[in-house]
């Protein structure tokens, strides 16, 4: 294995490390208005992502920042093709971000609405849009042959794209809410469980519609093995949901988002960015990385700091365990 | 196509405007979080109830300013490759490492910790609590090191070899990019300067309390806290932006004679104190001049001789082919100026505070104040000022707190600009560097909807700064004082609301 496949398999880690965990946390941002019923709901909810949210995020900053390093023709491709897109996604990040600090800090009606507002859909339309981004990646976009992005914004919108971003949409808020279930004490936690089966079982369809639809156009069997194993991890977060077990189930719907993920980089492979135009001029492991020397180096930066991440994010979930209701959000504002 | 509203034009606009608006924040982002991790140090210490106090008020300010400098710092990564495709194409195999590192190594830590300060007073015993914002103090140092070594790169180039037939430059020394002298000084110039202006934010907002004679005992510590700050960051700043001058003369010989109007090379050099010019015709038509310093800024003696703009230009043009290689000479002049005009002038006017807020020296018994007190301004040694004057120092105080972050802007924008026509110094030009691909209207998209959304945001984050300044330390509540001895938190009560939430 040469190092640009390790960092083919170290981007496709970061991706699904960070749908893994901000899918959650999109999912609980939808949630505010799908589940909670009052104010004192909703910010149970935020306050179950409050402490991770932003540590969260970090994930997407290094599959970007590792991209920029490891694979430069794709990282100008895919950021300077999917310009609006792009824009949209990091307008809703921004926004979302100052929303989880600021709308607790001012005690009016309409101030925390209007934050409230953001919180909800600047984690619905990023979770849509991924599902879109990725779609179009894995499908391939009109790329030329100087690696440029030459379509436009409607190409961009294909049916197979857009059932894409559908799919990260109900699978993240279908994350979120497992995981609300088993953070949450009281009523508000046994609504999420039974909102949690129906959108398990709407996901489940359109997910298997959209994993089927890749498999078809460029399975193989690896690709083929992965896809299995996400759609029975789904069922099985969904039966384990019903059966109260909610750890496992918040596990299982995890390992949903792993494997799709996962599907989506083995179909990719050995491209990063497939192009549509012509075979030859696809954006491929070799010719879109960087140096073997700038490898190496990120090789020994990544080997040493992701698992000590990983440590402490994982030690931040164990001191912040404690499940929450609304009798642990104080009164005032 | 109309240059004003080139993609180019655009692109360097909004590079411009997201980036100097993004370091409003990262300046305040350091040095706050290294203050309020020392005034907490100061409270593990002494369970002095002040300190806990000042720690909780100068903490929400910091919180404030990092949600902003966190999602305003996202644009950054993500505009290399939106907006300068060409760019991150030709030098991602470099300046691609410091930015991922940034991520992985800084910028998980900075988030990480965070979120276990924020909600962690009741979740976390005392001294690994303290330890979490210790680690974001670091986290935002080591991050700006990583940001400033690939900034440092693109002004002065090194560790690296063209690839013709990939058309890219390449590294082949990784440390020579992270220890060149230009990392190493710029970096130390810029923290030392977030210091100044995390120090003069602290003071100005002490003033405003103690010229209203309110949180005295906590107000009086943050104000001396922020004098000693100011003019410690003060005299490094000056210290290390003469070491990182005497760099750029070398490396960059056009942005420092550009700095300087000097049109035509002298020796022994002058320093201008003011210059009015024809562009167009490469001079000035008023220029005000102090004999010498120049030369000693450039090369550490009064004598020798500094190559002018005229000159580097030809230079330039014999090395790199025909073209104009001049920066915009009025905003390096200008913004040169700014930068160290404000940045002097604040520590000057700390140099002034703490001298005229001095409790032990040279002061008569009866004028001094207790700790309880709010310090008394003493212009003489056994008159103190009148109330009057002493307001007025106040509120100069409170408006002093903008000074260094002019300075910093001016500072960035002529370290960027000064720069011009290069991106890459000598090797890439910035008009090869935009996405080709990119229209006009998606540029100006990009920079209307950033601008404005920018725009509000500072509103917002203003009124909410000036509420909680307003609004003063918070009062200690009994799980303040007993914080948990357990990783978790204790099981005291089960259901007792959290000590923070959303």
């Amino acid at each position: 294995m040469e190092l640009h496949d390790v960092w083919f398999v170290l981007i496709a880690f970061l991706w699904t490390g960070y749908f893994f965990l901000e899918g959650f946390d999109f999912g609980v941002g939808v949630l505010t208005k799908l589940l909670a019923r009052d104010r004192k709901e909703r910010r149970v909810l935020i306050n179950t992502i409050g402490p991770v949210w932003d540590g969260n995020e970090v994930w997407l900053l290094s599959a970007g920042g590792a991209t920029f390093a490891a694979f430069p023709e794709w990282y100008a491709t895919l950021f300077s093709g999917f310009y609006l897109p792009l824009l949209i996604i990091l307008f809703c990040l921004i926004v979302r971000g100052v929303a989880f600090e600021y709308r607790h800090k001012r005690d009016e009606d309409r101030w925390q609405t209007n934050w409230e507002h953001a919180i909800f859909w600047c984690s619905l339309i990023p979770a849509f849009l991924w599902g879109v981004a990725f779609g179009n990646i894995v499908r391939g976009v009109k790329i030329n042959a100087e690696m440029e992005y030459v379509g436009n914004v409607a190409d961009l919108l294909n049916p197979y794209a857009l059932l894409g971003g559908l799919v990260t949409l109900t699978l993240f808020t279908f994350h979120g809410a497992v995981f609300t279930a088993l953070k949450t004490v009281g009523d508000i936690r046994g609504r999420a469980r039974a909102l949690a089966t129906r959108l398990g079982l709407l996901t489940a369809v359109l997910a298997l519609g959209f994993l089927g639809w890749t498999q078809a156009d460029r399975g193989d069997t690896a690709s083929l093995v992965a896809m299995i194993v996400a759609v029975v991890a789904l069922v099985a977060a969904i039966a384990t949901n019903l059966a109260g077990r909610e750890g496992w189930s918040f596990a299982f719907s995890g390992v949903t988002i792993v494997a799709a993920v996962a599907m989506l980089f083995l179909t990719l492979f050995p491209d990063v960015m497939p192009s549509s135009l012509n075979e030859a001029w696809s954006l491929t492991v070799t010719n879109a990385s960087s140096t073997p020397y700038t490898l190496k180096i990120m090789t020994w930066c990544a080997g040493i700091a992701a698992p000590l991440v990983m440590l402490y994010q994982g030690w931040t979930y164990w001191v912040f365990r404690k499940r929450i209701g609304t009798q642990h959000i104080a009164d005032a504002h | 196509m109309d240059l004003a509203l080139a993609p180019e034009t655009l692109a360097r606009w909004q590079f411009g405007i997201t980036t100097v608006y993004h370091f409003l924040f990262v300046p305040l982002t350091i040095s706050l979080a290294a203050l309020t991790a020392g005034l907490q140090t100061a409270w593990v210490r002494t369970s002095k109830e002040k300190y806990l106090k000042a720690t909780k008020f100068w903490g929400k300010l910091f919180l404030i300013n990092i949600a902003m400098g966190v999602v305003t710092g996202i644009v950054q990564e993500f505009q290399f490759g939106m907006n300068w495709s060409d760019y991150s194409r030709f030098v991602g195999d470099i300046f691609g490492a410091p930015l991922a590192f940034e991520a992985l190594i800084a910028f998980f830590f900075e988030s990480t910790f965070i979120g276990l300060w924020i909600f962690g007073w009741d979740k976390l015993p005392k001294k690994i609590h303290l330890a979490c914002i210790w680690m974001v103090s670091i986290g935002t140092v080591l991050s700006a090191y990583f940001i400033l070594a690939a900034n440092s790169w693109m002004q002065h180039p090194v560790g690296y070899r063209i690839n013709k037939e990939r058309g890219r430059a390449e590294l082949t020394d990784f440390w020579r990019v992270l220890s060149q002298d230009t990392a190493v000084t710029q970096f130390f110039h810029t923290i030392t300067a977030a210091f100044l202006v995390g120090g003069a934010f602290m003071v100005g907002i002490a003033a405003y309390h103690l010229a209203r004679r309110k949180h005295v005992p906590v107000m009086r510590t943050s104000l001396r806290l922020g004098l000693v700050t100011v003019i410690a960051a003060g005299l490094l700043t000056a210290v290390s932006g003469d070491f990182l001058g005497k760099v750029m003369f070398k490396q960059q010989p056009m942005k420092m004679a550009a700095a300087e109007a000097l049109w035509d090379g002298e020796a022994p050099a002058p320093f201008s104190l003011f210059a009015y010019g024809d562009v167009d015709k490469g001079h000035n038509e008023v220029a005000l001049e102090i004999p010498g310093i120049l030369s000693f800024l450039a090369n550490g003696d009064f004598d020798s001789y500094v190559p002018g703009i005229n000159d580097i230009n030809k230079m330039e043009q014999e090395k790199y082919g025909p073209g104009d290689y001049r920066p915009n000479i009025p905003v390096a002049y200008w913004g040169f100026r700014w930068m160290i005009g404000f940045g002097m002038a604040s520590f000057a006017l700390g140099v002034l505070g703490l001298w005229l807020t001095r409790r032990k020296f040279l002061l008569p018994a009866a004028l001094r104040t207790g700790e309880d007190e709010v310090p008394n301004l003493v212009l003489f040694r056994r008159k103190a000022l009148s109330p009057r004057f002493g307001r007025w120092y106040w509120i100069t105080a409170l408006w002093t707190m903008t000074f260094p972050l002019i300075a910093t802007s001016w500072g960035w924008i002529f370290t960027e600009m000064g720069r011009q026509p290069w991106v890459v110094y000598g090797v890439l030009r910035t008009k090869d560097a935009v996405s080709p691909g990119v229209s006009q209207g998606e540029v100006l998209t990009s920079m209307i909807v950033f601008t404005l959304l920018y725009a509000v945001l500072a509103v917002i984050e203003v009124k909410l700064l000036v509420k909680y300044v307003k609004l003063g330390p918070p009062e200690l509540t009994e799980a303040d004082l007993n914080p948990p001895t357990k990783i978790g938190g204790d099981d005291r009560d089960a259901d007792r609301p959290m000590a923070f939430s959303y």
